[in-house]
Order: structure tokens, then C-alpha cells, then sequence
């Protein structure tokens, strides 16, 4: 693949953006690709906003993109996808989780969320919805829910020969392998 | 092939330094450097490492490591290269004994930081040489090569490091370490005993070391050209390379520059005439921009790239072709998503009282509780630097009584911020007879950077038990009288009100403590004795409850004002301090 692709996962600190983006960087690193991957966060607590990106290719030199350039947009919550459209390229694809986070000046009631994302969204751009949280809380672990996109966003990608779940057994602890196995296969179901 | 693994900068530079031989590192925790030394920590059996109760500590601590012989490193974020300045400059007069390397992790764009800062400018200085690297391998590769230069020049090397090669991950192939043999120790006073009468010879050696570092720039290999086509040539090192490279593309030809002071003069001349138009892209600073106009050579710098900010490959493209990308709009706009204090966060009781206490200046510091400055709480009037709060308190509180004005004084600051360098501004104040109340926010650890140990919290960076210090004791060992000093549990809103209405009455140097582990801690069996920590949930009566929102304005993340006010039962840790605010015992605790 001569043409560097760019991968961006927003959220909200605690979600596991992180741990879904590694996994991703090491199974394209595995395949060949040369990778770099970048955290975009503000200060460490907990609540604000996050995001990772993943560029790979034959040759990446930035590891960040600008405006209109992500070829995928994984929002792990519905404000954070309205917040990162900008990002998105021209006829690139979003996978939206359904779920709301409000953030502090909402749940001081200083703001509201804002309604109707998703309508907007979709009509902006090809968008895929689904609620990756109920999803994960029903095969046995909320947790998972960050794998569950996972799952969706590699199916969205459409690269073929990389073993994903070793890979994901390779960067998970023993005793959650097998569950987010589970949770990426669900994800893959999805788009 | 060798097998590849994906690091950050900053886990790249602690291989590096690992296989070069490192012996002792030590640093103070601070973004985007704080991992390196977390990374050293994890090769212990081979090597020593500390965290240091500041950065000038640290360095200091590297350069005698140096001149007792053995490789030694010291790592800080930007800001904390000004508090190290002073041993810094003398160092590069006397030189090293094993190779030294002091890591200077800057961050524009300030992503969490309190200013932008090109720390570039410490190499010309202090006379340094300087490395840049712009990918994960050459952190790995400058900091083995640093070590080399540092002992071949006798000088210590600054590798510069920015965020973005910090804190992204790329490829990287490992090497083997090798150990080093210490040099013997001899005693040699021309060269480490930095009186005027030594330091004016250091300082004439120091212009020769210069010429020979200078003449190495001009050939060595970290100094890379790309010759594409004569159009078009750029300069550049860091990761601002990786912009301009990705921006300019295959046509252009590059000089990518890994040591950037001395500057390779002569290379940048021969360059210059291959390419008929010379852009330099560069982050922040004219750093080389303005070194190569003085060499007498037309570029093309600053006047396209901006000064602020963390540079991008849409900011370079748009300053150097005018292109601008096309981006998908929405109608609707996100609401912002600022950082809180968490739920249980021992910090937000503090401030919710202090808060209350009118005609007061609060003067604040570089850690979690800056936060305090954040709506709703509002409870922040200062914040400069690390350690400053309680010195900008003195100063103001001495003003408001030159000046007549019956404003009071409180100076908040966290544990690990007042061993940093707090401690010397409570000594001015207990010395010079200061009446600012300073408030010690001790929730045994150092939060802000993610949970490293400090004195105060009984453990060493590699694990060990350790003495810890005693912070009532130290506070009167220094002066302030014993009546004076408070202990508070911070989620006792009586406690914390009762401390401050007795100290902002007295005319005398005052401490408060607030004594409660930060909540996302991992507890320590001390921390289990010392405090009641078992989980507990807040649930709000919906019968009793009359929507005031008074919970809601001590800006806890778990409370949520909708159609009614709620507690999230998933972040709630049942701290009480809600509890407490209502008026009309709608809160309470459930088991």
C-alpha cells in the first residue's frame, strides 16, 4: 500500500481508546506496514477528551494528520464523533457508538447534549451506528466495549492476512482473552 | 530480520539508554518526559535511577554520577530545564567524566503544560551539543550516540525531545547492552572546582570544544541529505522533518539536521547552493532559521511558519503552497469536555470551603488542584509556576499590607509541588514574617503525572520502602510555630472550614494540611491502615430533594442535573462531601 491510510479513535479518557489502538498499531505493524501511532490528550485526569491515530503505510514520516484527512473515524461516543467530523476525509467512513457521556458544564446543567448527532452525522457523511456498549455488557464485560469497535473498525478497514486474534491475546491479560475475543468478533458483525 | 517493537520516544530513549550503559538517571516527574525514567525503572537489575524532589536536584545528582565516572542521565520536561539552569550552565565549563545526557522534553501546542518554551536555545546558551531526534529509533539510536559524543567532547548533550516524538509510537529494533567500565575516579580541581580563577580557563577550553564539535556537525551522519531536485530545498530536524518531508514531498530535496548545535554550517552552505529557493520548517523558534541568515545565506523561515504551536502537515502545507484542505462540516456544535477533579477527588471538599471564604487572593500551583481555577469552583487567582504559589502568596500578601487593602492571602500546593521547591517558599515566609495562610494539599502521591512516589510518600521510584518525610516537623523546623500548622481531612467540610476561618484571623505564618490519598491511587497497605477507604456509593432522596443544585456546585463529576438531579453509582466513591453541601438531607450514604 503506497497510500499512507489514517486511522483516528476518539473518546473520553477511561474509555480504552488507548488499549484498542495498540492492538491495531501491532497487528499492522505484524503485517508489514510501518506504522506510527499518536496520543492527543490534555491534561491526565480523568473526563476530558481523547483520542488516538494510527497512520500506516509503506512509509509514514508525520505521526498526526489535519483537518479532512482521516480515511476512518471511530467515535467511542456520540458528542466526541461530532466534535472530530472535521477530521474526516471526504468519502471517509465513520463508526459511531451509540452512548452519551455528558461532560461536567452538561451534568452541572450549565449545558445540554446536544440533540440529533447522529441525523446530522449520517446525512454528512457514511456513518455506521451501533451500541457498542450494550453489545459488550451483554456478552459479560462493559469493559469490552472499546474491542467491540475494535472488531467494527477493522471490518470497516477490509485489510486482509492479519491474525487478529493472536494479536489481541498477545496484548489483553490471560484471563480476559477469550471474552474479548468474543467482543471483537461481535464488533466484526457489525459494519 | 530483527524483530521490530512499537515504542514511544520516551520508552525508545530508556532502551537506548539502557544499552548504552547507563548506571544512574534521575528526574523529576513532569509531561511529556515522565515516562522515561518509568521505563529505566524497568531494567533495574542492570542500573540505578531515582526521582529527585526537583529537576535542578536531579541534574546535579547526574553530575556527580558523571564525575565519579559511570554514564548518567537526567530527564525533565521543559519548564523544568529553567529550574536546573544554574547547575547546568557551570556544567558545560567543567565538562563530564562518564558520558552525560540531560533530556529536554518541550511541549508546544501546551498540551499540559503552562507555557511554550524552545528549549533549543539552552544548547546555544550554555554552549551545548544538541541532538534531535524525529522518530522513535533515533531516540533510541541519538541517546547511545549521545553518550558517545558526551564523553569523545568532554561536554554533557542535550537531546531535545518534543511531545509528539515523546508520546507517539513508531518502529524500533533493539541492540544488546553494553556495560561500561567506570572510569577511576581522580580528583582534579582545575577541571570540577568552578572557582573564577578555574572557570576563566574552563571557559577558553570551552570555545575550542566548540570549533571541534562544530567541525564533527559538519560530517556526521545524523546530518542527512536528500537530493531530489533543485527546485526546492528544505531544513529541518525533530519531528517538524517528518511534517515538512510528508508536505514537500518526493521533488524536494532536504538537509534533515539530528545535531543542531553546533550547527554543520559548512553542510548548510553546500546545500543552500544545490536548491534554488531554501525553505527552513521548524517548530516554535527561528532556532536555525536565524543562525543560518547570519551565516549570510537568503531563506525562507518564520515568514510562512507560524512561532505558536505545535506544528502539523496542514499548518505547514497551508503556510508554504496557501492549500487548504476541504472538511466536513456540522450544524450542531459539541459541547466542551474540560478535565475535572474526579469523583472522590480529596481536593474538591478543600476548595468547595475555600471557595466560600470571601476577600480572598488564592494563589495556586502546578499540579491536579489547578484545576481548583475550573468553574464551578472558580477558587484559583494565581498560577505561575512549579513551587511558586506560596512565594507569589508572600509577595502579595506583603503588598495587600503595604497598600492597606484588608484582602487575605492563601497559597494552595500539593505534596509533591512543595518538596519541588515549595519548601524554600515557606522558609521566605516563616523568615520574613509572612501571614499567608499556605494550605499543603497531601494526597500521598504525586497525581498530576499519573502516580509517581516523592519523599513524602514511603517508597522509592524502584520499589524499596523508604523513610518519608515527616511534613508538620519539617514545616516547624523551618519556623512556622507549631499552633500554626492544621491537619485536615479534606472531606470534612467543618474540618477544613474551621482551619481556615483560625488561620486567615491569625497574623502570623499559618499552614494548613489536608491529608486524604488521591483516589485513583493504588493503596498502599500504610494508606489502608492510615485511612477509611472502603468503597461506599451517595444516592439522593428524590422525595426530599428540591433541586437547588447546591450538590452540583461543588462540581462533582458523578452528580448529573437533569429532569432530576442524580448520582452515578458507576463514579461515585461515596466521599460525602455532597452529603454534606445539602440543605435538606436529601444525600445520603448507602452501603
Amino acid at each position: 500500500m503506497k497510500e499512507v491510510k489514517n486511522i483516528l479513535l476518539v473518546g473520553v479518557g477511561g474509555q480504552g481508546t488507548i488499549l484498542a489502538s495498540k492492538i491495531l498499531s501491532m497487528g499492522l505493524l505484524e503485517a508489514g506496514y510501518d506504522v506510527k501511532m499518536s496520543e492527543i490528550h490534555g491534561m491526565s485526569q480523568r473526563g476530558g477528551n481523547v483520542s488516538t491515530q494510527i497512520r500506516f503505510g509503506e512509509k509514514v514520516y508525520s505521526p498526526i494528520i489535519g483537518k479532512g484527512e482521516a480515511d476512518v473515524i471511530v467515535a467511542f461516543e456520540k458528542m466526541e464523533a461530532l466534535r472530530w467530523i472535521e477530521y474526516l476525509k471526504e468519502g471517509g467512513k465513520m463508526v459511531i457508538n451509540d452512548f452519551e457521556i455528558p461532560s461536567v458544564p452538561i451534568l452541572m446543567g450549565a449545558m445540554e447534549y446536544p440533540k440529533g448527532i447522529l441525523e446530522d452525522l449520517i446525512e454528512k457523511a457514511d456513518v455506521s451506528v451501533f451500541e457498542a456498549s450494550t453489545i459488550a455488557e451483554q456478552i459479560g464485560n462493559s469493559k469490552t466495549m472499546n474491542i467491540v469497535l475494535l472488531g467494527a473498525l477493522v471490518k470497516a478497514m477490509n485489510i486482509p492476512g492479519i491474525d487478529w486474534e493472536v494479536v489481541i491475546r498477545a496484548n489483553v491479560k490471560k484471563a480476559f482473552e477469550d471474552i474479548n475475543i468474543k467482543a471483537f468478533k461481535e464488533g466484526m458483525k457489525q459494519v | 530480520m530483527k524483530q521490530k517493537h512499537l515504542m514511544t520516544g520516551n520508552e525508545a530513549v530508556a532502551r537506548g539508554a539502557y544499552e548504552a550503559g547507563l548506571n544512574f538517571a534521575s528526574a523529576y516527574p513532569g509531561t511529556p518526559s515522565t515516562e522515561i525514567l518509568e521505563n529505566l525503572a524497568l531494567y533495574k537489575d542492570s542500573l540505578y535511577c531515582e526521582w529527585a524532589p526537583n529537576e535542578k536536584v536531579a541534574l546535579e545528582a547526574a553530575i556527580g554520577a558523571s564525575i565519579a565516572g559511570v554514564r548518567s542521565l537526567a530527564t525533565m520536561k521543559h519548564v523544568g530545564v529553567n529550574v536546573a539552569a544554574d547547575p547546568l550552565f557551570t556544567f558545560a565549563y567543567t565538562g563530564v567524566g562518564g558520558g552525560c545526557i540531560l533530556v529536554s522534553a518541550d511541549d508546544p501546542g501546551m498540551h499540559s503544560s503552562q507555557n511554550e518554551q524552545d528549549n533549543r536555545n539552552y544548547a546555544t546558551a550554555a554552549r551545548l551539543l544538541m541532538l534531535e531526534p524525529s522518530n522513535s529509533q533515533e531516540a533510541k539510536d541519538f541517546t547511545k550516540l549521545g553518550f558517545e559524543l558526551s564523553e569523545k567532547f568532554d561536554t554533557p548533550v542535550l537531546l531535545r525531545m518534543t511531545t509528539r516524538i515523546c508520546h507517539s509510537k513508531s518502529a524500533v529494533t533493539f541492540g544488546e547492552r553494553v556495560e561500561k567500565t567506570a572510569k577511576p575516579y581522580e580528583k582534579n580541581i582545575k577541571k570540577y572546582v568552578a572557582t573564577p580563577a578555574n572557570g576563566k580557563v574552563m571557559r577558553r577550553n570551552l570555545v575550542g570544544r566548540l570549533t571541534a564539535m562544530e567541525e564533527y556537525s559538519n560530517h556526521a551522519e545524523i546530518n542527512e541529505e536528500e537530493i531530489n531536485g533543485s527546485e526546492i530545498g528544505v531544513i529541518s530536524s525533530g519531528v517538524a522533518y517528518q511534517y515538512a518531508r510528508e508536505v514537500f514531498g518526493d521533488d524536494a530535496s532536504y538537509l534533515k539536521l539530528g545535531m543542531t548545535f553546533p550547527m554543520p554550517m559548512e553542510k548548510i552552505k553546500a546545500f543552500a547552493t544545490k536548491v534554488k529557493k531554501l525553505y527552513i520548517v521548524e517548530e516554535m523558534d527561528p532556532y536555525m532559521e536565524r543562525q543560518i541568515r547570519e551565516a549570510g545565506i537568503e531563506c525562507i523561515g518564520k515568514a510562512v511558519i507560524p512561532e505558536y504551536d505545535e506544528l502539523n502537515t496542514d499548518i505547514v502545507r497551508k503556510g508554504v503552497f496557501g492549500i487548504e484542505g476541504a472538511t466536513l462540516k456540522s450544524d450542531l456544535e459539541a459541547v466542551v469536555r474540560p478535565p475535572a477533579m474526579c469523583a472522590g477527588c480529596p481536593h474538591r471538599g478543600f476548595f468547595y470551603a475555600l471557595s466560600k471564604k470571601k476577600n480572598v487572593m488564592i494563589t495556586g500551583d502546578i499540579g491536579c488542584y489547578t484545576l481548583g481555577s475550573a468553574p464551578p469552583l472558580n477558587a484559583m487567582d494565581t498560577c505561575i509556576c512549579m513551587g511558586g504559589s506560596i512565594s507569589t502568596g508572600h509577595g502579595a500578601s506583603k503588598a495587600f499590607s503595604i497598600t492597606g487593602a484588608d484582602t487575605k492571602v492563601v497559597s494552595v500546593i500539593g505534596d509533591s509541588t512543595f518538596f519541588h521547591s515549595g519548601v524554600n517558599s515557606l522558609m521566605d515566609v516563616a523568615y520574613n514574617k509572612g501571614t499567608n495562610v499556605t494550605v499543603i494539599l497531601d494526597n500521598r502521591i504525586t497525581g498530576m503525572t499519573g502516580h509517581q512516589q516523592n519523599p513524602g510518600t514511603g517508597y522509592t521510584l524502584m520499589g524499596d520502602e523508604t523513610g518519608e518525610v515527616d511534613i508538620p516537623l519539617l514545616c516547624q523546623a523551618i519556623g512556622i510555630k507549631k499552633e500554626n500548622i492544621y491537619i485536615v481531612n479534606p472531606l470534612k467540610l467543618d474540618e477544613v472550614d474551621h482551619a481556615l476561618d483560625e488561620t486567615l484571623n491569625k497574623e502570623e505564618a499559618c499552614v494548613i494540611i489536608t491529608k486524604w490519598p488521591c483516589i485513583l491511587k493504588k493503596f498502599s497497605q500504610q494508606d489502608k491502615n492510615d485511612f477509611d477507604l472502603k468503597p461506599k456509593k451517595c444516592k439522593i432522596d428524590q422525595d426530599k430533594c428540591r433541586k437547588c443544585k447546591l450538590c452540583a456546585k461543588t462540581g462533582c463529576p458523578a452528580i448529573y442535573v437533569g429532569e432530576t438531579i442524580t448520582i452515578n453509582a458507576d463514579s461515585c466513591t461515596g466521599c460525602g462531601v455532597c452529603v454534606q453541601v445539602c440543605p435538606f438531607d436529601a444525600i445520603s450514604e448507602v452501603k
